[in-house]
């Protein structure tokens, strides 16, 4: 299988059929004895950390390591931060807040915009939309769609069939660990 | 001052003390006057044991004797500092972790004591290097037990954040830094809090056995000084080595979290 520059493949499956492991098996954060290509760079020819700069996983559930949103961003990213944080309809006041007082979807958007702003090739996103109202879920996917035009790769994991028809230029589906064809 | 060297008799009315425990044990339904006897014999036979030892490998002054007291001494802190921490790693690279930190830390401490500031003659001299690498050895091991279980009891819970930031691309080190930097912190406070008692709230038990022993209380502290000093370098060297390397072997080459390699 192959994706081209700008272009986004949706995941579609049952719960626990494998398209979070999918995803981190991509991303190399479990063994996995497939091959990913990156371009003609393979993914064991590149040390893991340089591979996951450019290939990034955001989990349906992100994991936060410091008390305030602030701490979690670069300080040479802080101004395109907010910029993205406002084209996601947060609040202003959000990178001072404590992790532990933000809602699911807060955490969710921002967990998105910590991803983007360090400008990966891929983004492997998993159920990126799962805690938002519907206003929030279009701001997401339009900013999702303007960097699919500025050449990302999408891998969108997804149980909304409307958004994988939105969003997505190839699909995917798993049942029980394996892909079945489209 | 004349040194008052203590008589089986003296030690039998002290042991009187130990008897007041056990009465109070029974008496108050405590349930430890057994273990009370136990540890008070268990404690006498292996002072009386190391007290013999020690008389003899001094008299021996042999680099190789001292060499072999001091391995058995580093063997044994080692297994303590891997055995001590409510969870441990897959084939017992604990105890890997555990004897590599642990003798580095001490033989770094001790050489460096022994050739700068004593500098014995010979420079092995076991009257020196034995109590040395013991006192050493109390403090590493304290520092290294808990620094590891901070780790490897933290891990499961710092796993969401840690994998978080593996996905960003950083490096093991990094992903893993608030928890090492937090183990490391926990390893050093006893010698912290050591350092900062000493001669206020605490006198400590070398200078007061070396008092005890009639040199003069100058003497003492200075040695004491020298002692804390090796303690806090040889504990946050311990530390060190203990957390990063737990944490190394937490993760695979390909810089992935395996707590599979958690017991």
């Amino acid at each position: 299988m192959s994706i081209d520059r700008g272009t986004c493949l949706t995941v579609t499956g049952a719960s626990g059929s494998g398209k979070s492991v999918f995803l981190r098996m991509v991303a190399d954060m479990d063994a996995a004895e497939g091959k990913v290509l990156l371009g003609d760079e393979d993914r064991t020819t590149m040390p893991a950390p340089q591979w996951r700069q450019k290939v990034t996983l955001v989990p349906a559930q992100a994991g936060w390591w410091a008390p305030t949103v602030a701490e979690h961003f670069e300080e040479k990213n802080k101004t395109t931060a907010t910029e993205l944080a406002r084209q996601l309809r947060l609040p202003e006041d959000i990178f001072s807040r404590q992790v532990l007082r933000l809602s699911t979807g807060e955490r969710q958007r921002l967990a998105l915009i910590r991803a983007l702003v360090a400008k990966p090739a891929v983004l492997l996103l998993d159920e990126p939309t799962s805690s938002l109202d519907q206003e929030s879920v279009a701001a997401v996917e339009s900013l999702l769609a303007s960097e699919l035009e500025r050449g990302l790769v999408l891998i969108l994991v997804t149980h909304d069939p409307a958004q994988a028809e939105r969003l997505g230029n190839q699909t995917m589906h798993i049942k029980d660990g394996k892909v079945l064809p489209a | 001052m004349k040194t008052i060297l203590l008589h089986p008799t003296d030690l039998s009315i002290a042991a009187s003390l130990v008897i007041v425990d056990i009465a109070l044990s029974i008496f108050l339904r405590l349930g430890l006057h057994k273990q009370i006897a136990i540890a008070a014999t268990r404690m006498v036979v292996q002072l009386v044991m190391i007290g013999y030892v020690l008389k003899f490998v001094f008299a021996l002054n042999n680099p190789a004797a001292t060499g072999l007291i001091v391995m058995i001494m580093v063997l044994v802190a080692a297994r303590e500092v891997a055995a001590r921490p409510d969870r441990s790693l897959v084939h017992g690279q604990n105890y890997l972790i555990g004897l590599v930190s642990v003798a580095g830390a001490t033989t770094l401490a001790s050489v460096f004591a022994l050739i700068t500031a004593i500098r014995p003659d010979p420079w092995f001299d076991p009257h020196y290097t034995i109590p040395l690498v013991g006192i050493i050895l109390g403090s590493v091991l304290n520092a290294g037990s808990i620094a590891l279980d901070g780790v490897l009891s933290g891990v499961e819970a710092a796993q969401p954040g840690i994998e978080a930031r593996l996905m960003l691309g950083h490096p093991y080190w990094s992903a893993m830094a608030t928890l090492i930097r937090g183990s490391i912190r926990r390893g050093m406070v006893p010698i912290i809090n050591q350092m900062s008692a000493a001669g206020i709230i605490t006198l400590p038990g070398i200078m007061t056995g070396q008092i005890l022993a009639g040199l003069d209380p100058v003497e003492a502290v200075k040695y004491q000084i020298l002692l804390m000093f090796l303690l806090s370098g040889a504990s946050g060297l311990v530390a060190v080595a203990v957390a990063y390397s737990a944490a190394w072997r937490l993760t695979d080459g390909r810089q992935r979290l395996r707590l599979d390699q958690l017991r």
